[in-house]
């Protein structure tokens, strides 16, 4: 009975996002950090904080979060922390934008090659362009991380 | 459980079926499910003869109203005014000169923190509101505290969702506070507050009560002069009307002490560029175009709940928040926020293993539309430690049946997230 109930919804609510969403593995505040943004979605009341450590080259060394919102909102800063480890800033811009596309859209065709390997990680987000009202849920965490590497203090996905 | 027996033991002149056929919107499916509709709360279904009243308006009778001497004018004036008698009528006001039309009832409130607030209250007095006030009834009263020096304090509520008249009249008590502005029934939990009591509280201490009708109206008869309160707001698209028009009524000596809102035509009564002068109460707080279609659809949505009966509604509706209750709490790890005696058609809810976000798509899956947030009513949400409740709420077109669905719905929600 539940699979067949919810058997259109696995494209939303793919196993990885159920995953991620109940065991995030970055869901903490870091002991050290370099810069740090709060996230607001002020429309369902979803709120993120996310820490971020800088390697000495600028690159992104590691991100915690501490989230409350719904499963896909924790299952996307998780899988966020995940993808930009390594990235610098301007590769993680360039990820956020991509993965805004693909949030929106479903897919980013112009999207440029070299983020292949993180956009198939965060491929099982896609799924919320069919649910506009989630879409903001999927961004929210990276509206924070980027706020946060702007040296900015607040970020909305409004 | 099932309908029938409900409606025979319990509601035994509600016909539940000749109820829903007046809604045609309820014939829809959605992604090819039934519809079923728990969000009546946030905004309720149009019976056909709203519909068929504003068409033919329409179609037949319209002109804009007060002002044009031609036939067509005087007779769409007259099918407008005539909502002011019925909600006149509807609330027991002494004169329909203290009917105020407004857009809703969030206008409703800032009329009053404007021209109240501003016109009649002085800086050191203080404005009351409980702890479960949507922010409508929140922010116009900080605005004002911010723009006057009016002080706002905030009356707690226990664990179940009532009102603690200890400290609600403690508040009171230094004779500072000059409006108690205050739901009648709270849009989350459900409870209805004591009004009669609160008015004669807040009387007692010399404080005028105005009361956020919003949800009360829709659920219980509202007799002002019993309820002995002052003002009293609220809105048409959740008693089955439509958007863009609300109410305000009060006490005549009142609204004549207060200052206009907004200004512009209608609102006046004679305009140069070194004075202009007011109109008479209530077209003092009208200015503009007034929502004519509303009203002549508003007047309509009265009439038809009059028809069926505020008794008949408020049994009906006793008998689905029991069923609610006793269906909800038996899902496992759902929580049901308010435990009021006192309480009306809404049930919110938070679910142990999944977010209100994703409870709500899954039952959108299902065809079953709920609201899913913090209710515009956040203070209230963190005084539960929640950011975010799931809500069902019921309107009088409602079935056992629905309820029976969400339950068996929120179980498999459950076990979808376990």
């Amino acid at each position: 009975m539940t699979a067949d109930t919810f058997d259109d919804l696995r494209d939303l609510y793919q196993e990885v996002i159920l995953d991620h969403g109940r065991h995030p593995r970055h869901a903490h505040r870091l002991e050290s950090f370099d810069a740090s943004a709060k996230g607001d979605n002020p429309m369902c009341g979803d709120r993120i904080e996310v820490w971020v450590k800088l390697a000495p080259d600028g690159s992104i060394a590691d991100t915690g979060f501490d989230a409350r919102g719904c499963a896909i909102s924790v299952a996307s800063a998780d899988l966020m922390a995940e993808t930009v480890k390594g990235r610098s800033k301007a590769d993680t811009q360039a990820l956020f934008e991509a993965f805004r596309a693909m949030a929106r859209t479903g897919t980013c065709p112009a999207c440029d090659a070299a983020l292949a390997g993180p956009l198939e990680r965060l491929q099982p987000l896609a799924g919320v362009h069919e649910y506009p009202s989630r879409v903001k849920c999927a961004t929210l965490a990276w509206h924070a991380l980027i706020a946060a590497l702007a040296g900015g203090k607040e970020a909305t996905s409004e | 459980m099932n309908d029938a027996t409900h409606s025979t033991t319990l509601t035994h002149d509600f016909d539940i079926a000749r109820i829903r056929a007046d809604f045609p919107i309820l014939a829809q499916r959605i992604r090819g499910k039934k519809l079923v509709f728990l969000d009546s709360a946030a905004s309720a279904q149009k019976p056909r003869a709203v519909i068929d009243a504003m068409r033919n308006a329409m179609e037949t009778q319209y002109a804009n109203v007060h002002r044009g001497l031609h036939w067509m004018s005087e007779r769409t004036t007259d099918a407008y005014e005539a909502v002011r008698d019925a909600i006149a009528t509807l609330m027991n006001a002494r004169d329909r000169s203290e009917v105020v039309i407004t857009r809703n009832v969030t206008e409703s409130l800032n009329l009053m923190a404007h021209s109240y607030g501003r016109g009649v209250l002085q800086p050191g007095q203080a404005v009351v509101i409980s702890a479960m006030e949507h922010h409508s009834n929140i922010v116009p009263w900080q605005l004002l505290r911010d723009d006057r020096g009016i002080e706002l304090r905030v009356a707690p509520i226990s664990d179940a969702g009532e009102l603690d008249m200890d400290a609600f009249e403690a508040l009171l008590a230094d004779g500072k506070v000059g409006l108690v502005s205050m739901t009648h029934m709270s849009n989350v939990l459900g409870t209805v507050t004591p009004a009669e009591r609160i008015v004669r509280i807040a009387h007692a201490y010399g404080a005028k009560v105005l009361f956020d009708g919003a949800q009360a109206v829709v659920h219980r008869r509202i007799d002002v002069q019993a309820l002995d309160c002052d003002f009293y707001a609220w809105t048409g698209h959740k008693l089955y009307g439509p958007t863009g028009i609300g109410v305000l009524w009060g006490r005549r000596e009142l609204l004549d002490r207060m200052p206009p809102f907004l200004g512009g035509g209608e609102m006046i009564s004679s305009v140069s560029y070194e004075k202009s002068t007011w109109a008479e109460v209530p077209h003092k707080f009208e200015a503009g175009t007034p929502p004519i279609l509303e009203g002549i659809g508003l007047k309509a949505a009265i009439d038809y709940v009059q028809t069926i009966g505020y008794q008949a509604i408020a049994a009906r509706e006793a008998s689905l928040v029991d069923h609610a209750l006793a269906r909800l709490d038996a899902v496992p790890g759902v929580r049901i926020l308010g435990r009021a005696q006192d309480r009306g058609g809404v049930v919110a809810f938070a679910l142990d293993k999944a977010h209100a976000h994703d409870v709500a798509t899954l039952l959108d899956r299902q065809g079953i539309a709920v609201r899913a947030g913090h209710h515009c009513a956040e203070p209230l949400m963190h005084r539960f430690g929640l950011e975010s409740t799931a809500r069902a709420s019921f309107g009088i077109y409602t079935t056992h049946e629905e309820i029976d669905f969400l339950a068996d719905a929120l179980a498999r929600v459950r076990e979808f997230f376990t």
